[in-house]
């Protein structure tokens, strides 16, 4: 009777764990996904630092993810689905650490240098100053980073403003104003309230840039039309920010707070945060979200009905060239800034709210985007 | 923590038990060491199981033999991750260094009947006083660095004394307080590395100026010219903190009252100590060890301060101080334990497809497994002690 006993209460525990682990979201499976065929064996890989990378021509390209990890249904995944890309079109090895702290970036970019990776790419803002010092130290390896130029010489966290170039680095930047200004504009056309609301995961210029073009558009929309619709949550220098990128829980409450104070329409740039108000949206209704980075109408599938449409990052597209890059000439490249005019940010269909958008406005936004394409218009 | 806990109950009933059991009750530190052996190899075993069912994919095709490469690949990246090199020891060493010092601030409270569960905020207030010494001096090496820690361990102090005031002048729980602190001290952080005294110049996120190179501490494979090799002085730092605890609670007469406090408030008053005082102390002296443990972090580790350099030390720091049982032994041997798990952890990303959260999950599990003693002993079919508690507390208001 006791060995059934012991076996219940481990089967239980093992139970409530699957339980847990799989709970939170079904599309875990992304990372388990990768197949795992052209994989060395673990256990006959010893851990020198000197180690041959890839034989017989293949590259080998790797991916450290920030906090929010593989499966945000954003910049991470997006990253991420570039890799498959070149797994699937150029035999690319692919290979990925997530960071469950920022404590974790510079040694998970360490361990991906001594696996001798072809190219590294760092995604995030946030990995800057690790990935420039991993860059001064390591001249020989070829790094990618995603919303940094990691120009620096003091091995911190970077922004725009440059000190040093580090050529063994390719910045992979996004001038996500151009797309957030058209959100900006359809918002205001869109709201009925008169209120529209953006907020940010943490107050930095890649999450700013966003928030800021979407003010743009809307303030531009105004003087078009003199009207006087209201952004809450940004006003160009402070707004309001979930302090994180990851937390489900703020991204619901913010949103809350944003439709008590009267706001029919809210863009968050907070990764998987803006999950939160997405699922917010869908239980009270009459609340539109607009998606960030990737078209959330496809990959946040169970709450599609909400999105008005997604400001689109094109991290994949960007990612893959750079793999690409590496494999032909084994240089990442000279850095990249995405635009509306070489297809590195664009902005998603309407979906199911095609209806709703009335065909005068879809006929401006349309313009609004060949002004942008022909460089005729600035965001900000 | 009681005497019966730390003997073992060797009078026990001799009733029917399995061999290996009864060659476990002639070991003297039989529930010291078997307890947290066995709740780890549970962990492992339902953490395969995990693995296996979490690999969706194999899963469906019904490739058993794939998925138990899957979980040995794993098992053995583990162990070789993080001891397998001289930089897997570096990366062991680094997680563990906080670990240790964070423990021991938990286990000094804890021995003094306290719940103290806000290393984290200690850890913010010693960090940031040691990146401001860092920042302001410039050398010389063998002045600034002993400053920064002192500032490290009377901010952390101070910070972990407050609470501990509050307790002893106003009743008020530390478990709240401490909760609290930790909140204030964290977006206290937040804002002063926006402030013009700390913030990077030029940057617009909040991040601190750098600590000048004198000011940190050396590397301990000084030998090696390896940048990577990240192990700092900051461990002999936090190894002298547990030979301090152990001297404080087996040597010194504040340590007896500490405890004597701890196990039995009422006798201790009686026996004319102060309560208000070693509430006080107790608090005072946690606190300093948790803000040694962010100025390592600050002035070994990183270098500047970020508004996340405490990260979950603070909270893991209660497992690993359980995990120790109290003790400044058990501590660095846990510390290095939940090292392992982080330094291995990112070797079995890389060689297996298992996520990040299922390696999260796994030291979940050992935590779980040793927290509930009970549970391990039911699997493992060892007998009941007396008394089965580990820490004592007192309860709310006492």
């Amino acid at each position: 009777m006791r060995k059934t006993k012991r076996f219940a209460a481990l089967a239980l525990t093992a139970s409530l764990f699957v339980v847990a682990a799989c709970g939170d979201d079904e599309e875990e499976s992304t990372s388990t996904e990768a197949p795992a065929a052209t994989e060395a064996p673990a256990a006959t890989e010893a851990p020198a630092a000197t180690e041959a990378p890839a034989e017989g021509g293949a590259v080998s390209a790797c991916e450290v993810t920030d906090v929010g990890g593989v499966d945000d249904k954003g910049f991470n995944q997006s990253a991420y689905a570039g890799l498959q890309q070149a797994e699937a079109d150029l035999g690319a090895e692919i290979n990925l650490l997530e960071s469950a702290s920022d404590a974790d970036y510079a040694p998970n970019i360490q361990a991906f240098v001594d696996e001798g990776c072809d190219v590294i790419i760092t995604v995030g803002f946030l990995l800057g100053g690790a990935t420039a010092a991993a860059a001064i130290a390591n001249p020989d390896q070829q790094f990618a980073i995603i919303d940094s130029d990691a120009n620096d010489d003091a091995g911190t966290p970077d922004d725009f403003a440059d000190d040093v170039n580090l050529e063994n680095v390719r910045a992979l930047n996004f001038a996500t104003d151009e797309p957030s200004f058209i959100a900006g504009y359809l918002a205001a056309g869109m709201s009925e309230t008169g209120k529209v609301a953006t907020y940010g995961g943490i107050n930095i210029p890649p999450v700013t840039i966003f928030m800021t073009g979407f003010l743009n558009g809307v303030n531009y929309y105004n003087e078009q039309k003199g009207t006087a619709v209201e952004v809450l949550g940004w006003d160009g220098t402070e707004g309001s920010f979930a302090g994180n990128f990851e937390s489900l829980d703020d991204g619901k409450k913010l949103a809350q707070g944003f439709a008590d104070e009267g706001a029919d329409i809210i863009f968050p740039v907070a990764g998987p945060v803006g999950l939160g108000s997405s699922a917010y949206a869908k239980e009270v209704g009459g609340i539109r979200i607009i998606g960030v980075d990737v078209d959330m109408y496809v990959s946040n599938d169970k709450e599609k009905e909400v999105y008005l449409t997604s400001v689109l990052k094109n991290i994949d597209a960007a990612v893959f060239d750079t793999v690409k890059n590496v494999s032909e000439s084994g240089d990442a490249g000279d850095d990249y800034v995405g635009t509306f005019a070489n297809g590195g940010v664009g902005i998603a269909d309407y979906h199911d709210q095609a209806g709703d958008v009335p065909d005068e406005l879809k006929a401006e936004i349309e313009e609004l985007i060949a002004m942008f394409t022909a460089g005729e218009m600035k965001a900000s | 923590m009681t005497a019966a806990t730390v003997d073992g109950s060797p009078a026990a009933a001799p009733e029917q038990k399995p061999k290996l059991v009864a060659f476990f009750d002639r070991i003297d530190a039989y529930n010291n060491l078997l307890l947290p052996v066995l709740a780890i190899v549970s962990a492992l075993i339902v953490g395969a199981f995990i693995i296996g069912l979490t690999d969706i994919d194999r899963l469906k095709e019904g490739d058993i033999g794939g998925i138990l490469t899957t979980i040995k690949d794993a098992y053995v990246a583990l162990p070789t991750g993080a001891l397998g090199s001289l930089r897997g020891i570096s990366e062991t060493i680094v997680s563990a260094t906080p670990l240790i010092l964070a423990g021991l601030c938990f286990a000094v409270a804890a021995r003094s009947g306290l719940f103290n569960i806000g290393a984290t905020g200690q850890m913010f207030a010693g960090g940031m006083a040691s990146v401001w010494v860092g920042f302001t001096m410039d050398g010389p090496g063998i002045v600034q660095v002993p400053l920064a820690l002192l500032a490290g361990i009377v901010a952390g102090g101070l910070w972990g004394g407050i609470v501990g005031l509050l307790k002893a002048r106003t009743g008020a729980h530390e478990v709240i307080t401490t909760i609290m602190t930790n909140y204030i001290a964290g977006l206290l952080t937040l804002w002063l590395l926006k402030t013009e005294a700390f913030q990077q110049p030029g940057k617009d996120n909040p991040v601190s100026k750098t600590v000048s190179d004198k000011g940190r501490l050396p590397e301990l494979f000084f030998w090696s010219d390896d940048p990577s090799l990240r192990a700092h002085w900051g461990f002999l730092v936090a190894l002298a903190g547990a030979v301090f605890m152990w001297w404080l609670f087996e040597r010194s007469k504040i340590g007896f009252e500490l405890r004597t406090f701890g196990s039995n408030a009422d006798a201790a008053r009686y026996a004319g100590m102060k309560p208000a005082t070693l509430t006080t102390l107790a608090m005072f002296i946690a606190g300093g060890l948790a803000g040694l443990g962010g100025a390592t972090q600050i002035i070994g580790t990183q270098g500047y301060a970020t508004e996340s350099f405490a990260g979950s030390i603070g909270f893991d720091a209660i497992a690993v101080a359980l995990l120790g049982r109290n003790k400044p032994v058990g501590i660095v041997f846990a510390a290095f334990l939940f090292g392992i798990l982080e330094a291995g952890g990112r070797k079995m990303q890389l060689e297996t497809d298992i996520p990040l959260d299922v390696v999260l999950v796994l030291r979940a599990l050992i935590v779980l497994f040793i927290a509930a003693p009970a549970l391990t002993r039911l699997i493992w079919r060892l007998k009941s002690e007396g008394s089965t508690s580990v820490l004592q507390f007192r309860g709310w208001g006492a």
